[in-house]
């Protein structure tokens, strides 16, 4: 089956998956909802998320809706405002990681030999690592900035790309559009990056939307031991962490709206991963 | 099968290697300095510069990566500066812990996971399959640190139904005597039920937060791989047999639908392995991940490289189990070596 | 001098150790709770050696509370009604006498006094201590020569119960030196028959196994998790404690600790964020007793080798420009004292005192525009990740401040390993930091952090001639108008150039539950067990 012969009956198709799977429409509203909090949220915010006030501890009324943190700061605003980081970071080592992992992994497929062995044998010994230690320890080790938060997150979803990317590249190794391309006189690398490179996209990309809310996941975890971001910056992760000591006290509000935001944010990518799926590669379905 | 055994344990080797250069690097790239850190807090820096003679910390990486490479083939893996003990003891004694903990938590994702799937599996697309969806979605997205605090908060501080998070076992209880490490077996060898049933107490919060964020891949598994078989010929022929839907669903379907489930329960279990770092800190769970957290934040290397080196030995030991009994159970199956 | 096998065999057999003697216990653990006292906190011990490389603060604790030294100091109530040590008074603890003349000191030791395995104590023992504390190098070397105890030639055996200290000069601090945590005394025979060739100061096998002959005695420790004591019946240096076990466990969760304190599951501990010791002691559920830390601050220092802070204004601008009374009320949450807002002049010679600044952020801009930094710079404040619960909401709120004056700050988190290299550096430009001197006299606090000696406490790597000659004085004069002068001399200079900015004078904060009685405020800020009671 080639990429034309398949366009056709797309949009049908994601029709017919969003009225049999309701779940699937709820995920794109949400996701809608979260990118645009990332766009305006910083400009819609009432109170200077940074700001800090004597009206500390404040209990969620109408004046702070989530109440207020520990500084006095808002809550509400910096759950908002922070949206953006978080999405951004997890934004930044996914795409990171599509790009690398995909090219990893197809020239590995296509390639085979020494290509093949040497992205095996990266992707196996990341994958022997506990995932998260790892990721806390390039960190720790590289320096403890936002960009080394990106890197070590898109470092350990790199098996996973690879992996996917290496099979799919892999089956259509001996396709019928690809003898045809390389009877054309197409080169090795021309063919690898222009007919099986296209063909293994759409597959990655529900590989994106999967890994997003692990990459969120992964992010908020390591700024929730102390990794990563610089206070007074606003993060759902270190809003947790902070927050947590508050709980018992009775102020659960500090960390009780960041760690919600935190699970829809990754909820909402995790549903839609699986909405993606069905629409892009029916066969898995069933 | 012995030759596969030794051409797999090949092929682990160069993975194996890797994680040791990686974590030597990464250890010594980290921003602390043991050399100040044994010194003390009114050192100068020329007693900091001597100790760190003494502790060969002065020598060039490659010296250093020797001497770590040596004492690895003795078994040396060095002395935490945190705890003050070799970290061989430390892992020997804080693995069972983990594990079990984690055993625990697949358990009960098992326990959910694999009713849900099969429920799902057989009104696929009715509410149910997408209640189940929306649930184990729901369980993945939950950080395990805010659902570990949280519940905390509801079921011992404000509900008092669970014990006090003081890890595997109440301050006053002593430990069953060590057969497994494993406080439920080794309690019931000891024949000691008290002990049994608050190793179990302290077990729930934690097990149920792990259970809860593995739930996902398991009902999600389950689903698929009953579908396909539901959907096999010899569902139909036994259909078409008139065997009623219970004995189709127990006895044939769920019971070839098992084997994928039973492989991705391994993948699951190391991969939980990893994930309950953030679960023992907030349960003050004497676990190896949080003794690896605590370590990397005091620039602890020792700890650090051993505590690696365990999980990857572990995931290639556990890779290894689950090829061998898939092939023993499914002589089909032919690995590459 | 770390040989890592030989650590390697010690920890196995210790291990070995603590899980034969668990069943032993099971029995009784019901019927003595009553007895035991359950001890909460965030890091554990490392080892029960004090002479160990590299032993941590909570260790302390447990060598303090396993170990007798030959005297201790007395005990006065405080304003507050809480016992305190009484470091003038020195009572006898291993030793029942001793005789001071102008060059030594002879003690005489109990003759009923033994160590756990049951030998007797003796002078030999307490030679044998105090060489290897000079011996081992490192923190307790330095500790055993604040008091002028320098050369083993000054530890002479008389006879068996009879040791004398001889003085190679007359030091104010060496008799209170010798009741302090380091010059433990030491089972010496079992120690030797535990020490290798390689290591004939038993370090390896000590570090685990206790030689002692204090109050309790090691039942148990699993490192990281836990450690219990159990009352030693044979204990003949002061009164029988009350508590027969103590078990110290590791809860490294804040929130979880106060739970457990609150729902009684736990019985005392020193590990509880400032706002929560506010709480309770306001809901009067748990008693909390706060006592000021001698000697000790929190504080701002500016590096004053380096632009702009090398400027005299530019400092006083900064500390005009701090928000004194936010952070006591949003950070040390009433468990501190104020060190802001004093008199123009020090009133008295004591030492922390308040400094004379307030938040004016009118004349810290005035001061800035005069040293020409009237759009302000860029800097970088740095704190030890390590004490994050104090230090980051004072940096966010100081920088918030500083932002007012066009001074733009980067929050630089430095991991605790990491802090103490990076102080030895005395590169970073703005910092906020915790100091505080064993031993109670300022001269003593300026020796260490203001003198030109620039040693690693001087943070703001400050030398100023005058301030040297002022805290020499102070150190040497037998003249107590002239050491009063000298004080309130370098005190005032401390705050006109203002190379530290104080904030607050931190209160060890204990919470304990209602029936717990006896606590007893330590210089060490650890837990003395043998004078608690459980009611």
């Amino acid at each position: 089956m080639s990429a034309s012969a398949a366009a056709g009956g797309t949009v049908g198709h994601i029709r017919h998956v969003l009225s049999e799977n309701p779940v699937t429409g709820l995920s794109f509203g949400l996701f809608g909802l979260l990118v645009l909090t990332a766009i305006l949220g910083p400009s819609l915010v009432p109170y200077d998320p940074l700001a800090s006030s004597d009206a500390a501890l404040a209990a969620p009324s109408a004046k702070h809706w989530f109440g207020t943190d520990n500084l006095g700061r808002d809550v509400f605003a910096r759950v908002v405002v922070a949206t953006r980081l978080d999405l951004g970071m997890a934004f930044a080592a996914v795409a990171l990681v599509f790009v690398t992992g995909t090219l990893a992994g197809v020239a590995a497929g296509f390639l085979g030999g020494w290509t093949d062995r040497i992205v095996g044998r990266v992707t196996d010994t990341i994958m022997a690592f506990p995932l998260f230690v790892l990721a806390m320890g390039l960190v720790a080790a590289l320096g403890n900035t936002i960009a080394n938060v990106i890197y070590a997150t898109a470092i350990i979803n790199f098996p996973i790309y690879a992996r996917v990317a290496r099979t799919e590249a892999n089956i259509r190794r001996e396709a019928g559009y690809i003898e045809a391309a390389r009877l054309a006189g197409a080169s090795t690398l021309a063919v690898m990056l222009f007919e099986v490179l296209p063909n293994v996209l759409p597959i990655m990309m529900v590989q994106v939307s999967l890994t997003m809310g692990y990459a969120i996941l992964n992010t908020a975890g390591l700024s929730f031991i102390g990794l990563g971001i610089r206070p007074p910056t606003a993060e759902w992760g270190i809003m947790v962490a902070e927050g947590a000591g508050y709980i018992v006290s009775g102020e659960w509000w500090i960390a009780l709206f960041p760690g919600l935001a935190l699970m829809l944010a990754v909820f909402t990518f995790n549903l839609m991963g699986d909405g993606l799926r069905d629409i892009v590669d029916p066969r898995r379905r069933t | 099968m012995f030759g596969l055994l030794a051409r797999r344990l090949a092929a682990a080797l160069p993975t194996l290697a890797g994680v040791i250069v990686v974590t030597f690097l990464m250890t010594r790239a980290l921003p602390g300095d043991p050399a100040a850190y044994f010194a003390g807090p009114a050192a100068t820096r020329e007693a900091v510069e001597e100790i760190r003679r003494q502790l060969g910390l002065d020598q060039p990486l490659w010296v250093q990566f020797g001497d770590y490479l040596a004492d690895l083939a003795r078994g040396d893996l060095g002395l935490s500066i945190t705890t003050g003990q070799p970290v061989l003891a430390d892992i020997a004694q804080r693995l069972p812990a983990s594990a079990e903990l984690t055993l625990i938590g697949l358990l009960i994702a098992a326990g959910f996971g694999v009713p849900m799937g099969v429920a799902a599996a057989l009104r696929p697309n009715s509410w149910v399959d997408h209640l189940c969806r929306v649930i184990a979605t729901a369980g993945v997205s939950l950080p395990t640190f805010f659902t570990g605090l949280l519940l905390v908060y509801v079921f011992y501080y404000q509900l008092g139904w669970a014990p006090a998070p003081l890890g595997r076992l109440d301050a006053f209880s002593s430990p069953p005597p060590q057969v497994t490490g494993f406080y439920l077996i080794d309690s019931l060898l000891a024949g000691d039920i008290e002990t049994f049933t608050g190793a179990a107490a302290q077990l729930a919060l934690p097990a149920l937060t792990l259970g809860i964020f593995a739930l996902a891949p398991i009902a999600r598994m389950t689903r698929g791989s009953m579908l396909s078989v539901l959907s096999s010929d010899f569902i139909r022929a036994a259909r078409a047999a008139g065997l009623s839907g219970n004995t189709i669903v127990i006895r044939y379907a769920l019971r070839n639908a098992l084997l994928p489930v039973v492989t991705t329960l391994g993948m699951v279990l190391s991969f939980l392995l990893g994930a309950n770092v953030l679960v023992e800190k907030v349960f003050a769970w004497p676990g190896i991940g949080s003794y690896a957290i605590e370590a990397l934040i005091a620039s602890d290397y020792a700890p650090v490289q051993g505590f690696v080196m365990a999980m990857a030995i572990l995931y290639v030991a556990l890779n290894l189990v689950i090829d061998l009994a898939y092939q023993a159970i499914d002589p089909r199956v032919r690995i590459e070596a | 001098m770390i040989s890592r096998r030989h650590i390697l065999k010690a920890g196995t057999a210790a291990a070995l150790g603590t899980v034969a003697s668990a069943p032993a216990i099971h029995g009784a653990a019901a019927q003595s709770r009553r007895e035991t006292l359950l001890l909460i906190s965030e890091n554990p011990p490392n080892s029960t050696d004090i002479h160990g490389v590299g032993t941590n603060r909570p260790a302390y604790e447990a060598s303090w509370n396993l170990y007798d030294r030959l005297m201790t100091f007395g005990v006065k109530k405080d304003a507050n009604g809480v016992d305190h040590y009484d470091y003038t008074k020195l009572e006898p603890e291993l030793a029942e006498s001793w005789n001071q003349t102008p060059t030594s000191v002879t003690f005489k030791l109990r003759r009923d006094a033994t160590f756990h395995d049951g030998s007797p104590v003796t002078a030999e023992d307490v030679k044998w201590s105090f060489d290897r504390a000079l011996a081992v190098g490192g923190f307790p070397t330095f500790q055993m020569r604040a008091g002028s105890l320098e050369k083993p030639e000054q530890f002479v055996v008389v006879d068996r119960n009879t040791i004398r200290i001889d003085f190679i000069r007359t030091d104010k601090l060496t008799m209170p030196d010798l009741a302090v945590p380091v010059p433990a005394i030491y089972n010496s025979g079992l120690a030797k028959r535990n020490s290798t060739a390689a290591d004939p100061w038993a370090m390896e096998w000590l570090r685990a196994n206790p030689a002692a002959g204090g109050a309790y005695r090691l039942e148990r420790w699993v490192p990281g998790q836990e450690m219990v004591f159990a009352r030693f019946d044979g204990w003949r240096s002061g009164k029988r404690p009350d508590l027969a076990r103590v078990i110290w466990r590791i809860v490294p969760q804040a929130g979880n600790r106060r739970a457990l304190l609150e729902r009684g599951d736990a019985d005392i501990s020193f590990d509880l964020p400032a706002k929560d010791f506010q709480e309770l002691a306001a809901a009067r559920r748990l008693k909390i007793v706060g006592t000021p830390v001698e000697n000790a601050m929190q504080y701002i220092g500016m590096n004053v080798n380096r632009p702009p802070f090398n400027d005299v204004r530019v400092r006083q601008a900064i500390a005009f420009a701090i928000p004194y009374q936010r952070i006591m009320d949003q950070v040390a949450y009433g468990t501190a004292v104020p060190l802001f807002g004093g008199p123009a002049q020090p009133a008295d010679a004591t030492w922390p005192q308040a400094h004379p600044y307030v938040t004016d952020l009118d004349r810290a801009k005035a001061l800035l525009v005069e040293a020409g930094y009237a759009n302000g710079f860029e800097t970088t404040f740095s704190f030890d990740l390590g004490l994050a619960s104090m230090n980051e909401p004072i940096s966010v709120l100081v920088s918030e401040s500083l932002a007012r004056l066009g001074i733009r700050t980067t929050i630089n988190k430095i991991p605790g390993a990491n802090w103490r290299n990076e102080l030895l550096k005395k590169e970073m430009p703005l910092i906020t930091n915790t100091f505080g001197g064993w031993l109670n006299f300022p001269d003593y606090f300026f020796f260490w952090a203001y003198h030109g000696q620039n040693a690693v406490f001087n943070t703001m790597g400050y030398q100023n001639a005058e301030m040297d000659a002022l805290i020499e004085k102070s150190r040497f004069t037998q003249n107590e108008a002239e050491y009063t002068d000298a004080i309130k001399g370098f005190v005032a200079k401390a705050f006109t150039d203002v190379p530290r900015i104080p904030l607050f004078q931190p209160k060890l904060m204990v919470a304990m539950r209602d029936n717990i009685d006896g606590y007893r405020y330590w210089f060490h800020r650890q837990l003395d067990y043998r004078v608690l009671t459980k009611g």
